[in-house]
């Protein structure tokens, strides 16, 4: 079998576990629920009057930072308290299979939930005329944020055995990574930072990418930046995972 | 003179193959440290087809940690490992393809069936389509599972537990079988089959097993090794072992000498009263 064999049976296994629980359903409902709260009750989507997805995808970021943790802080420490890392770790995968699989499960099923949400689109195209070039480059980026969330909250279950300091790790971590990039954190370091290093802190947090993706432009430095976060992660997955497996 | 010397080069050479060939595993001066604690201190091993080695030991002498160690989990502070000829540090994933691993517990997915677990096994050893089906039949079937099938691991007794763990170890046939405490936890009833099951493989295969049990060495081991603090302590049949016992110790003569090698508290030559259990 070569790598890419490999990671699809990881993958296939990861992904049919998601449904094996309520999680899959549970996440969903909340997901969908939350999506369409946020963008109708406090987005004010129909009072804008305006036919774009805005209300809907601005609140995206503030979703999966409680959203995308439920879901990554199972992948390694669940493994770990049942043992089945033991397991799978003396089949005949790398270390790199592993995580590879894993994170692209996680990542198809965040994107399933995210795929739901089309009804959005679809009411809204019937409402007016949207430009949806905007809105399918607002789904990448929406997509490839719970990516970058997921290959940070990865990283962190494989530190732990206990799902719950795995969950509180990644929402503070993807917190942090979005509030580099508030306005009210940047107006203040303007007050007193130069301008140079208040735009180098604003250019590591993932708002500010986000929006600019959200505006509709493909900034080829945006899509980089998402790609840079999950591809570093999962390098520091395979780290943890080495160091840290028969804790 | 000439045709002579090529000869016994020949001849050599030869040796040199069928050593490696007979020795499916071959450990060499495994260490493991965790920190400040020395937990398996130069572990010498070589074990070749058709040998079903016992490793007992005292909780805590390292048994799990080395077999943790030959299986590729763990990598050793210092020494090195062969599978069937294969360097596990140099190409792990070739290496762990020769065995099959039942570690300690016997984990597994909970919320997986028997079925689809044995399933996902088959596809992560490389076997598609016919061949899946055919070989998670036929690992039910050894272990009798056929009752439990399409029920949750979670659900599961301890026995079957155990058994779901076995065939997934023997799953692809493998000619090395290393097993964590294969019948921990079983009733003398599961106890047996599992030691049948044992025997009945271990004619061309390699087998290592870790157990407490000492009896068990003695009905289904053909070479015993005893390790405490991380140390070979005794390593021969158990019939070698079993006569080590001084000649006025009647029963339980193989737990005599267990804890005369691992505690010292039995001096040779003395008697225990009662039985030593």
């Amino acid at each position: 079998m070569n790598a890419r064999q490999r990671i699809a049976v990881v993958f296939r296994r990861e992904f049919r576990s998601y449904f094996q629980t309520p999680l899959a359903a549970v996440f969903m409902v909340i997901f969908l629920f939350l999506a369409g709260f946020f963008a109708f009750n406090i987005g004010g989507f129909y009072e804008r009057n305006q036919a774009d997805l805005r209300p809907f995808f601005q609140f995206h970021p503030w979703l999966y930072v409680f959203l995308v943790p439920a879901v990554s802080m199972r992948l390694w420490a669940e493994e770990r308290r049942t043992g089945t890392i033991e397991l799978i770790m003396t089949l005949p995968f790398g270390t790199a299979d592993l995580v590879v699989g894993k994170f692209l499960a996680a990542w198809a099923f965040t994107s399933i939930a995210l795929a739901l949400t089309c009804s959005m689109w679809i009411t809204v195209s019937w409402l007016g005329n949207p430009d949806h070039g905007t809105i399918i480059v607002a789904y990448l980026a929406s997509a490839l944020l719970g990516g970058a969330f997921l290959a940070v909250g990865a990283f962190l279950s494989a530190l732990t055995k206990n799902q719950v300091i795995a969950f509180v790790l990644c929402a503070v971590a993807c917190f942090v990574l979005l509030l580099a990039g508030f306005p009210a954190v940047l107006d203040f370091l303007r007050g007193w930072a130069p301008s140079g290093v208040v735009e180098g802190i604003a250019s590591t947090s993932a708002l500010t990418h986000y929006e600019s993706m959200m505006r509709g432009v493909i900034d080829l430095r945006d899509v980089l930046y998402f790609a840079l976060v999950i591809v570093a992660f999962l390098v520091l997955n395979v780290f943890a995972i080495d160091w840290k497996k028969s804790d | 003179m000439a045709a002579i010397d090529v000869r016994s080069v020949v001849v050599i050479s030869v040796d040199f193959r069928s050593d490696l060939m007979a020795s499916r595993i071959v450990a060499k001066k495994l260490e493991k440290r965790f920190g400040q604690i020395h937990a398996v201190r130069g572990i010498d091993l070589e074990v070749p087809a058709g040998q079903v080695l016992g490793f007992l030991g005292p909780n805590g002498a390292g048994k799990s940690t080395t077999m943790r160690m030959i299986t590729g989990f763990l990598e050793p502070t210092a020494g090195s490992v062969h599978l069937e000829g294969i360097n596990l540090a140099e190409d792990p994933i070739a290496a762990k393809r020769t065995f099959g691993y039942l570690p300690e517990g016997a984990p597994a997915y909970p919320d997986m069936t028997v079925e689809e677990f044995l399933g996902f096994i088959a596809h992560a050893r490389g076997f598609r389509g016919r061949e899946v089906k055919e070989r998670v039949e036929r690992s039910i079937g050894r272990v009798n599972l056929q009752g439990v099938r399409r029920q949750a691991f979670e659900t599961l007794s301890k026995g079957y537990k155990r058994r779901t763990g076995l065939a997934q170890a023997l799953l692809h046939d493998p000619g090395i079988l290393i097993l964590d405490e294969p019948t921990d936890g079983l009733d003398p009833n599961q106890k047996f089959e599992v030691r049948e099951l044992i025997k009945e493989l271990g004619g061309d295969r390699a087998i290592v097993l870790s157990t407490h049990i000492l009896e068990e060495v003695e009905a289904v081991c053909t070479r015993a090794i005893v390790i405490n603090k991380g140390q070979i302590m005794f390593d021969g049949t158990p019939a070698e072992m079993e006569a080590r016992a001084p000649r006025t110790v009647v029963k339980n003569r193989m737990d005599h000498v267990f804890r005369m090698i691992t505690t010292g508290d039995v001096a040779m030559g003395t008697t225990m009263k009662g039985g030593s259990r």
